[in-house]
């Protein structure tokens, strides 16, 4: 008989290629909720207040809280197509640690959701005139950040993958567990606006990444097993 | 078998059980869909279950497969517990069930690239090989939201070509084949018995394979 078992690291890359391509296929998973951002973000100098003293003051947080709820718009597409269509018990079945398969598709959602997220992030701390001196800091902070939340939406999404009717639930199980994300993400921009250093807060959430690589995925490949179970 | 055949394999009956279910029960919403249940799969037959809509076939079938845990009994696999041996069972086993695992806005191609890389390294040209087998000449490149039920299936069953697994386990495959596809589905059963490999499948067809054992639930 051919064929050789792959070894793991060719699992890993070859689900880490086949969801960047259905990601590249069916854009508007990844457009909307991209789009949903900017717009969230435009609205607040239109709702509040277009100075730019009152704006600086909230630009971190509003980025921020904008950021989590668009990371919960993008959430679900992480497995529920491959719920519904089988693909997630060939992933199951798998001979390879599902840790790895795992954090490969928590990997490919994070280039095509957090990733340009990430990237746009400037521009729109400019439209909330947050002082430039502070996106270098802000761009890490979500570089830092943006990966959690995918971490941690990947266990809650794994665990109500198989309800019918989802809506709230994912929000309500996400987002409390995003807030020390959250606040270490503002205080490190505001920290820098008071010309103070972030290295401190930014370390704290490079711990947070790294328990999160290493735990989070473990969490969600236990959680796909009850769902599918 | 041969005289010149590895004593392990000649000798006793024991050594070409694959699978062996011991007691095996199961529950399901307060209702006992089996209980007491005992077989054997050897090496080279095609075990096809049988059962009442509701009799618990899909659910023995996730059962064996280690997708559902919700049973009491001993499943082995050569000899030892599932369970204790998950990776190598794993990469001895393929498993299509309801829902066939292929991804709408990819085209056939793509989906076994990666289901297939899932456990064994694959050439495009055994891929291809597989799709022409199987039927689908000329739609490799297409999504699957274009492709009918029942090709989609067949982009599914490809897979079965290209595998070196010891053990299939087949949740009601035929629902969408036309009587071509059927015929075709009946060859690779019984090539996969006759290569020594084994088959486990529900369907409500009957099936002309020489290999073939029955087990009727409910």
């Amino acid at each position: 008989m051919t064929g050789k078992q792959t070894t793991t690291w060719a699992a890993f890359l070859a689900t880490l290629k086949r969801d960047l391509l259905i990601a590249f296929k069916k854009k508007n998973d990844i457009v909307n909720p991209f789009m949903f951002f900017i717009i969230v973000v435009s609205l607040f100098p239109i709702g509040i207040s277009p100075e730019s003293d009152r704006l600086t003051e909230i630009a971190a947080g509003v980025i921020w809280i904008s950021v989590l709820l668009a990371s919960m718009l993008s959430m679900d597409s992480l497995y529920r197509s491959d719920f519904e269509d089988g693909s997630l018990e060939q992933l199951l079945l798998s001979p390879h640690p599902l840790f790895f398969l795992v954090l490969a598709k928590n990997i490919s959602h994070w280039l095509v959701s957090g990733l340009p997220v990430v990237l746009v992030s400037p521009l729109l701390a400019y439209m909330l005139a947050l002082p430039s001196e502070a996106y270098g800091t802000l761009v890490l902070s979500l570089l830092l950040g943006t990966p959690i939340m995918s971490l941690i939406g990947s266990i809650a999404v794994a665990l109500t993958v198989g309800l019918g009717s989802r809506g709230l639930i994912l929000a309500v199980i996400t987002l409390p567990m995003s807030v020390p994300i959250l606040i270490f993400g503002t205080l490190a921009v505001q920290s820098t606006l008071n010309s103070q250093s972030p290295v401190g807060y930014l370390s704290l959430m490079l711990v947070m990444l790294s328990v999160s690589v290493s735990l989070a995925p473990l969490a969600s490949g236990a959680a796909l097993k009850i769902s599918v179970n | 078998m041969s005289s010149a055949a590895p004593q392990t394999f000649s000798n006793s009956n024991a050594d070409k059980t694959m699978l062996a279910v011991r007691d095996l029960f199961c529950e399901r919403d307060d209702r006992v869909l089996f209980k007491n249940l005992d077989f054997d799969l050897p090496e080279g037959q095609v075990l096809q279950v049988q059962g009442s809509n509701g009799s618990g076939k899909t659910t023995l079938m996730r059962i064996l497969c280690g997708l559902n845990d919700s049973y009491e009994g001993s499943i082995k696999w050569y000899g030892q517990e599932i369970e204790e041996q998950a990776a190598s069972f794993f990469s001895s086993l393929l498993y299509i069930g309801h829902r066939v695992g292929v991804s709408k806005v990819l085209s056939p191609v793509e989906n076994l690239r990666w289901s297939c890389s899932l456990k064994q390294a694959v050439s495009d040209e055994q891929i291809m090989a597989a799709l022409k087998e199987v039927g689908l000449r000329g739609f490799e490149e297409s999504p699957c939201y274009t492709l009918s039920a029942g090709q989609q299936q067949r982009a599914s069953l490809a897979r079965l070509i290209i595998s070196p697994a010891l053990l299939w386990v087949l949740d009601e495959p035929f629902t969408t084949l036309d009587s071509k596809g059927v015929a075709m589905l009946e060859k690779i059963l019984q090539r996969q018995a006759q290569t020594g490999g084994s088959v486990m499948v529900t369907t409500h067809h009957s099936l002309r394979i020489a290999e073939l054992t029955l087990l009727s639930l409910g």
